[in-house]
């Protein structure tokens, strides 16, 4: 994370190229410009500001455009703002918009993003993700979104047609990593006024990205046509997307053999190394900002033996990573022994104790931590592990279970859907429970927040210091060595069990090009990829 | 029979009654709500949203509001998953595909299997009732989703003849597989009552006097043998017609149809109450419908029966 | 799938007639079951699937629920049915012992198939029986009750059971149960209407035996040759159906199994090259089907035999 205010009073004015899609030397370019892009569940809304899912946020960016961009390394680049500045005290951003339209014709302006921001923070919105506006820390989003401000007061004004003025309570190292995020994206307030909820669908939506909606299946198929009036639309070259829904992922990987699907974002547990074998030019992994871990319930209505940090530390011990990673995922990952993903720009790895340890020399500790706990062959521990329903949690689960089993803690396995295991969660009716936290934006707060007391927090785990740290880290020049100590609490007290770091098991299309490996976000334009002839 | 129409169908509504307030209370009843999430949503959102849903209404102010809405608007809600969408529109675009190739199965089960089960019959013991016999009853164990996987590996991986999936009214070759995939194991059991009952009625004595006078053969099975043989049959559609919608769920999943049996699932699922009531209804009216055309095909076929 | 609701009255009814003529309709019956050889193979088959599913333990290597290490990671080579390594059915994707966890599958799902069909025949019975007793207002109320309950989506229903109140093997008997009652209730309904009005029943009647105590000592006795065949072919349902609701992964908890748990994992991975992880659990799932069909229909034969 680089600080963006610095100690002298100069404003930072940022013009890089932007990005777009520029084929490269030798590449011909194929008569077929369309993507077939896999996802899981059907598209649940495309509305920027109401959307809470990733699928359809990989949709929406396709069909809108924010201030910023990411490049193929996940690096900010200008999306509809062209420059910006950042006041001295790190308080007021300042965007220039550049001239572009809306799909309509109409033109962009800054006051399609101040209504946009007002209308993700306004509560009568009621927007799953209001609470993104207040990570920005843009000022009076918290009130508005508890209704205790209108939502004019928000910190986000247009002082003309192009220039748009940001006001942060704090200074945030990362305000402008979230700026590529689906809720800041404009939306088009003529037309949501006039259409209400049905604004986005095929033929009354009006967006400002590089495509427009031609179509959309529920559960079948979404397409998306080149948008002409699109700023860019000169180096866009791909014409056309499509978001194929196949609900099982093995049907899908069939049909990507068969041509169907040009690309599959991620693959059935397992089969990553034989596809790779097949498959050289097609298979790929790349490290994505998710992290995958057993959190331990340490609130009050939780177990007795988990507030022994003995017990969590046995625990965490008898699982073998290796053994997760190698032998049942496949695809790239990576052991986990601390909780922030490894890919994290500018985050550096803490010192953990156990990873240098073999699984034997862990083993023979957990055993004995347990023995000196209390438990042991006379008086076995005996715990549940609840999960949410799916393959590979499912695998993992029954992998734990055995782990546990041979330092002779008794597991019972909880499967549950989704929205039941959340609740279970989040009512704190659990022992273990699964649970993994995919970044929010490219920062290492975006992970270490929540363990902070007050943050989301499931388990309750509660720790002055790690809040102190991380209060520092979010002013302090050079973050990463608080969040370096931060993990080291967070280890040292084993508030969780850290299992594996994410990585996409991906197959991408032998003459599909641009797909952006290196952004550990899987932050991805299709305006920025093109396929290629034989 | 005027009469006994008009009696079912005011079976059917206390029938609806019962089912929607069943599943209203099942679904108030369970835990998690349509807006659990990871991070809990602020005070205010949460109450904008159950404002919006109507959700901090008493349950039986609820119930009320929802069935005064289904009666004077035919208005079955928003969706709380696909917000973008009403009940109406998922219903609207779900129910038919789902009854697209629902009837289609329905019939191709039907023609197979009643072809599969006369021809048995016809010639009892013979290698080719040994054939439709196996036939039928492996056809009737191999659950669909085995079936459903082994065929888009074939024919859309292999042989290339199939799209894998999705869907189109316009091009049949979207329609190939979802309906193999459905009507097989109906075909199995309607196989199977055809042959049965066809034997019977074959070895019964107004068939015997229908040979004796010499008619041919062909003409004592369709115009003497075919029409009670039909009986069981029948009574065995009503129910089979409501069981393929449910078992569209698998069609759906593995061929992405977008038919309303995995918009039921998920419903369920995702705590999306007013998804899963509308198509709880719409089945349940389907159920009554079809139970009730059984019943009136089963007394014109069968003059002895009156209701 | 489906049992045919005319053949079970005719066998209802003739079950009652014999009885009442004094002449038990049994003995006749095992003769002629024992000359339907589909039904004699049907029935050696289930013999020896109960076997297996009771004693196959004793002859497994490994329990069901072991990852064996060895084999993890790459089981599309090394996990193949062995003698050798003790995996005479090969494993599943995470090295664990197929023979095992088929074996447990299987009493599993013919435990949920048997509990199942029993609890739809005894609710069936009881209802049924009760409704054509009692009579008059009472049978009126409680068969429209039926009416209005054979109109209801039951395949929706249990689902919405199994995810508002969690998956358990509790839910699963009682909502798979739950499912085929009605159908029965109408038939020992009819029949019971038939019976009551008998010289037998009437005589107990005078002497002054509780209505509950006719029901359970002389309507119901009269019925057992339709409840067990009804409940024979109940079984194959139940066990469709359990594979229908394990498919959408509703089933029973992990590490238990069940022959739908089973074969849905194995369709899933079938183009992977672990065609064992479906042939076996698939392979004992049909050819008990296929017993139940061929030991219930014989037993329907047997007891209501056309040529008499």
């Amino acid at each position: 994370m680089t600080r963006l205010a610095t100690a002298t009073a100069l404003a930072i004015v940022l013009a890089l190229p932007s990005h777009g899609a520029t084929p490269a030397e030798g590449d011909n370019l194929a008569e077929n410009q369309e993507l077939s892009f896999w996802i899981l569940d059907a598209i649940k809304s495309l509305d920027p500001q109401i959307t809470s899912s990733r699928t359809d946020s990989d949709m929406i960016r396709q069909l809108f455009e924010g201030l910023l961009n990411e490049d193929a390394k996940g690096a900010m680049i200008p999306g509809a703002a062209e420059s910006w500045e950042v006041s001295e005290d790190g308080l007021t951003y300042t965007f220039h918009l550049r001239d572009a339209k809306w799909s309509n014709g109409d033109p962009v302006t800054a006051g399609d993003f101040v209504y946009a921001w007002q209308r993700a923070a306004n509560p009568a919105t009621a927007s799953e993700y209001a609470w993104f506006i207040e990570l920005m820390n843009i000022v009076n989003a918290a009130e508005i979104v508890a209704g205790e401000k209108a939502p004019e007061e928000l910190g986000a004004k247009a002082l003309d047609d192009k220039t748009l003025e940001v006001t942060l309570i704090k200074p945030t190292p990362y305000f402008l990593k979230t700026l590529s995020h689906a809720t800041t994206y404009p939306t088009p307030q003529k037309v949501i006024e006039a259409e209400g909820d049905a604004w986005t669908q095929p033929g009354k939506m009006v967006g400002n990205g590089a495509y427009v909606l031609e179509s959309h299946e529920l559960g079948v198929q979404a397409t998306a046509v080149k948008n002409e009036n699109y700023w860019d639309a000169a180096n866009t070259v791909m014409d056309k997307v499509t978001f194929v829904t196949v609900n099982d992922q093995n049907i899908a990987l069939t049909r990507y053999l068969a041509g169907e699907i040009d690309w599959m974002n991620t693959l059935p547990a397992g089969q990553f190394p034989r596809l790779q074998g097949e498959y050289p030019d097609q298979a790929v992994s790349t490290p994505w900002a998710c992290s995958y871990s057993y959190l331990f319930n340490l609130s009050d209505k939780g177990p007795e033996a988990l507030k022994d940090l003995r017990v969590r530390q046995a625990l965490s011990y008898a699982i073998d990573r290796d053994i997760i990673v190698d032998k049942i995922l496949q695809g790239g990952q990576k052991p986990a022994y601390y909780w922030t993903h490894w890919a994290i720009e500018g985050f550096e790895a803490p010192e953990i104790e156990m990873a240098g340890w073999s699984q034997a020399e862990r083993m023979e500790k957990a055993k004995a931590l347990l023995a000196e706990a209390g438990y042991g062959p006379d008086n076995p521990l005996t715990l549940t592990i609840q999960y949410n329903t799916s393959e590979d949690h499912k695998k993992l689960a029954i992998a734990v279970q055995q782990f546990w089993k041979a330092i002779g803690v008794n597991v019972t396995l909880n499967n549950y859907e989704w929205k039941v295991h959340i609740d279970r969660l989040n009512n704190q009716d659990f022992e273990v429970a699964r649970y993994a936290w995919c970044g929010d934006y490219n920062e290492a707060s975006t992970f270490l927040d929540y363990f902070r007391s007050g943050g989301y927090n499931q388990g309750k785990y509660s720790n002055a210091d790690y809040d102190k740290l991380l209060a520092d880290a979010a002013t302090a020049e050079n973050p990463a060595d608080l969040y370096k100590q931060a993990e080291q609490i967070l280890v040292g007290d084993m508030a969780l069990a850290p299992a594996y770091h994410y990585a996409q098991a991906q197959m991408i299309n032998a003459d599909l090009r641009g797909v952006p490996l290196e952004n550990v976000m899987s932050t991805w334009y299709a305006k920025d990829m093109y396929r290629v002839a034989e | 029979m005027f009469a006994f129409v008009m009696r079912r169908l005011a079976v059917a509504i206390p029938t609806l009654l019962l089912l929607i307030i069943f599943s209203f209370i099942l679904m108030h009843l369970a835990p998690g709500g349509p807006f659990s999430q990871e991070r809990e949503l602020p005070a205010q959102v949460l109450a904008n949203l159950n404002e919006k849903y109507g959700l901090n209404d008493p349950l039986w102010k609820q119930i009320w509001n929802y069935l005064t809405g289904i009666v004077l608007h035919f208005d079955f809600g928003p969706s709380f998953v696909y917000p973008d969408r009403t009940v109406n529109e998922l219903i609207a675009s779900g129910f038919p595909v789902t009854l697209t190739y629902g009837t289609l199965s329905f019939i191709v089960a039907i023609l197979a299997g009643v072809s599969l089960g006369v021809i048995a019959a016809i010639w009892h013991n013979s290698w080719l009732d040994y054939l439709a016999v196996g036939i039928s009853i492996g056809a009737q164990v191999l659950p669909n989703f085995v079936m459903a996987p082994i065929l888009v590996l074939v024919f859309t991986l292999w042989y290339r003849l199939l799209p894998g999936g999705g869907w189109s009214f316009t091009d049949p070759t979207f329609w190939i597989m979802p309906v193999i995939a459905l009507a097989t194991s109906y075909m199995a059991s309607i196989a199977r009552i055809t042959r049965s009952s066809m034997l019977e009625v074959l070895g019964s004595n107004h068939i015997r006097t229908a040979r004796a006078k010499g008619m041919p053969e062909h003409r004592v099975i369709i115009r003497h043998a075919l029409k009670p043989a039909m009986l069981p049959v029948i009574s065995y559609l009503g129910p089979v017609f409501v069981s393929m919608i449910t078992g569209s769920v698998v069609i759906d999943i593995y061929f992405s149809t977008g038919g309303i049996g995995k918009a039921f699932v998920d419903s369920a699922l995702n705590r999306d109450y007013a998804v899963m009531m509308g198509v709880t209804i719409l089945v349940g009216a389907l159920t009554i419908l079809f139970n009730l055309i059984v019943d009136i095909l089963y007394a014109w076929i069968d003059p002895k029966i009156r209701y | 799938m489906v049992i045919q609701q005319d053949k079970m009255q005719s066998l209802a009814a003739r079950m009652a007639e014999d009885e009442v003529k004094g002449r038990s309709p049994w003995a006749d019956a095992r003769k002629r079951f024992l000359r339907n050889r589909a039904a004699m193979a049907g029935l050696v088959i289930l013999i020896l699937v109960a076997l297996f599913a009771l004693f196959g333990n004793r002859f497994a290597a490994w329990s069901n629920e072991d990852l064996d290490f060895n084999v993890m990671g790459q089981v599309a080579t090394m996990g193949m049915p062995s003698v050798e390594n003790g995996h005479y059915f090969g494993t599943d994707d995470l090295g664990r012992d197929l023979f095992a966890r088929t074996v447990q599958g299987t009493q599993i799902s013919l435990m949920v198939g048997i509990v199942g069909a029993a609890i739809a025949v005894i609710a069936g019975t009881l209802y049924g029986a009760t409704a054509g007793y009692v009579g008059g207002r009472t049978d009126q109320l409680m068969m429209r009750a039926v009416d209005i309950l054979m109109a209801i989506p039951y395949m929706f229903v249990l689902i919405l059971l199994l995810v508002m109140f969690g998956r358990s093997i509790a839910m699963l008997f009682l909502g798979i149960g739950l499912i085929s009652w009605l159908d029965m209730s109408r038939i020992v309904r009819g029949q019971t209407l038939s019976l009551k009005n008998r010289e037998f029943i009437e005589a107990a009647r005078a002497t002054g035996v509780p209505a509950w105590r006719i029901i359970l000592r002389h309507i119901v006795p009269n019925l057992l040759g339709v409840v067990a065949v009804y409940a024979t072919l109940l079984v194959p349902l139940m066990i469709l159906t359990e594979s229908f609701i394990s498919f959408l992964g509703l089933g029973v908890q992990e590490p238990l199994t069940s022959w739908g748990a089973l074969i849905s994992e194995g369709a899933r991975t079938m183009s992977y090259g672990t065609l064992w992880q479906l042939a076996f659990p698939l392979f004992f799932f049909c050819i008990t089907l296929f017993g139940f069909f061929f030991v219930g229909d014989g037993l329907r034969d047997a007891l209501d035999p056309k040529d008499r």
